[in-house]
């Protein structure tokens, strides 16, 4: 699962890479004409780099993302429950497989995205800073970070690198079903005892600050993102994926009987958009700034998962083995 | 079914549904953890259908007059337990897991293998169908343990270790229960000792393919206890959080 709070690099004024117009105009007819991008064609610097940069940060996510929901797989009720979390735990792992695979087709190694995930260098998704302080926190999570995820996954699927594009595809086909698991889930806490009506409200209080900031910045104030729409490798504008998601949730939220913690949160009828209190962008910042509730608590374990594992990899290596990108 | 084999039926059931539902259960906590994301998604796998089998041993032992799935696994006190030692231990390193999943493993297979072949039909039908499902899981585990065991310096001296320190407690899954010779005579299940042997004779060349010595079984002491409901430090904190949920209000739909 992941959002659309990418955070997107500028580039330096003379950074830049000059690229040869007649190929840069090639590329761009291409993608005009709804052409994917293969591995072995060619692509600007800027592309490639920004590319990198997004899978990486997607791959990131669903590790990083495994884990405030894994540590409720050894406490889930029930084996309805248990198979279900450990179903969907498992996905997202695998998520994060095919994302490195499909970063790796750009030409960095699976290695050294790892190395940059635990060395602070590359962010994942802000939402997994935050704590699932109980079993609701884990319905909620399921149900609508994912649907978010989906919003986000869908609109980047039609994007215009094939790799990343193909991924996505299967990706959402496998988040609609962890969708269904947290809807059934918040259900059936929704509508349970009045325990757990409690414990599904309060989460859902918890959780809404971060599923607001979940499509990152607002649009009047994220990095210009221009080329990189024109370029198709962002998709829909933050502002218009979190509208998408209101429009399609909050429904379904209000039809539970649960109550959403932003007095402002309201339709405007005439013009079909929805008004809310502006999320705080400044405690965003914050967050993925590595000050978050859990940010340390994240990278530490993510570290020492990878230095426990690091003797397995070795006994892996064949010297005379050289490193090969994957073709997609 | 006749009354007398009743309880030993019973027990034979709750001592293998026990063990799929802590390893199960053990091999989950591996998570997003894994030295690698491959076998991350290996052992979740694995663990589901651990989880799996435990459900459906559970819903035969349902079906026999015992309590619902759900209240057996999760509502138990801990010495109404009769899984072994040897599921109870934490994940430890990788090595370790590693090591108690081949030998687990392939004990279960084993197991599932003579029980397909059981008396009691229903209880041969699920072994027919969890053996198909353990031939996946030992196919990883000899890999992986040819692999480590024979990779270099330190994984080697891992696997030693991590097989040494696994054995007396491997041997625990094989403690006699006192209804062996019920089970043998009317041709349920072959028995324990029975199975030990052909377990030994299985793991051997596969260990020594890996370039890994078999410690003396002779001289192992097997951490019995386990099949009697009493149990390593290790099972109550397992229980507690694993029905942490589920306590808060039994009676609910969760």
């Amino acid at each position: 699962m992941y959002g659309g709070g990418y955070i997107f690099e500028e580039t330096k004024n003379g950074e830049r890479t000059v690229e040869d117009p007649k190929r840069l105009e090639d590329f761009e007819a291409r993608i005009q004409a709804g052409e994917k991008i293969e591995p072995m064609d060619w692509m600007p610097a800027e592309y490639r780099k920004q590319l990198i940069r997004m899978i990486e940060q997607h791959a990131h996510s669903e590790i990083i993302g495994a884990l405030p929901e894994g540590t409720w797989i050894t406490r889930a009720p029930g084996f309805r429950r248990k198979l279900a979390l450990m179903a969907k735990v498992q996905d997202e792992v695998g998520h994060a497989q095919l994302l490195y695979s499909a970063a790796e087709t750009l030409g960095k190694p699976r290695e050294m995205m790892i190395n940059d995930l635990i060395t602070g260098k590359s962010k994942y998704s802000n939402v997994f800073n935050y704590p699932a302080v109980t079993w609701a926190d884990t319905a909620v999570i399921a149900w609508l970070i994912d649907a978010g995820a989906i919003i986000n996954q869908v609109a980047n699927s039609k994007g215009s690198y094939g790799p990343y594009c193909r991924a996505l595809e299967r990706i959402c086909m496998e988040e609609s079903f962890h969708l269904k698991y947290g809807h059934d889930n918040v259900v059936f806490l929704a509508t349970g005892t009045p325990k757990q009506r409690e414990m599904v409200q309060d989460a859902l209080n918890r959780w809404w600050k971060p599923i607001m900031h979940f499509f990152g910045p607002s649009d009047k104030i994220s990095v210009h993102t221009e080329t990189l729409m024109r370029w198709k490798v962002k998709m829909a504008s933050n502002d218009d994926m979190r509208q998408k998601f209101l429009d399609m949730y909050v429904p379904k939220i209000w039809e539970l009987g649960l109550s959403i913690p932003d007095q402002k949160l309201k339709k405007n009828e005439d013009t079909g958009i929805w008004d809310y209190t502006e999320p705080d962008w400044e405690e965003f910042k914050r967050v993925i700034n590595g000050d978050g509730p859990c940010n340390k608590e994240r990278l530490a374990v993510r570290r020492r998962a990878e230095e426990k594992g690091e003797w397995v990899r070795k006994a892996l290596m064949r010297n005379a083995e050289e490193y090969t990108i994957p073709l997609s | 079914m006749a009354e007398d084999n009743k309880d030993a039926i019973r027990n034979l059931i709750f001592r293998i549904a026990d063990d799929q539902l802590i390893i199960g259960h053990r091999n989950s906590e591996w998570t997003g953890l894994g030295p690698i994301l491959e076998e991350d998604i290996a052992f979740s796998s694995m663990a589901q259908d651990k989880l799996g089998h435990a459900l459906a041993l559970y819903t035969l032992l349902h079906e026999i007059g015992e309590k619902d799935p759900d209240t057996l696994a999760f509502n138990r006190e801990e010495k109404d337990y009769v899984c072994c030692h040897f599921v109870e231990y934490p994940i430890g390193e990788y090595d370790f897991s590693l090591m108690r999943h081949f030998l687990f493993d392939s004990s279960e297979a084993l197991r599932f293998g003579m029980l397909a072949e059981s008396s009691f039909e229903p209880l041969a039908k699920i072994a027919r169908k969890f053996r198909g499902e353990l031939r996946y899981h030992t196919m990883h585990a000899d890999t992986w343990i040819k692999q480590l065991g024979s990779a270099n310096e330190e994984s080697r001296a891992r696997m030693q270790s991590a097989l040494n320190e696994c054995m007396p407690l491997a041997l625990g899954i094989f403690e006699p229960s006192d209804y062996e010779l019920a089970l043998q005579n009317e041709g349920i299940f072959p028995g324990e000792k029975f199975l030990q042997d052909a377990w030994i004779d299985h793991i051997t060349p596969i260990l020594n393919a890996g370039e890994l010595r078999m410690p003396d079984v002779g001289n192992c002491t097997p951490s019995y206890g386990g099949r009697a409901g009493f149990h390593t430090e290790f099972l109550k904190p397992l229980i507690d959080e694993m029905s942490e949920v589920y306590k808060i209000d039994p009676k609910a739909e969760w």
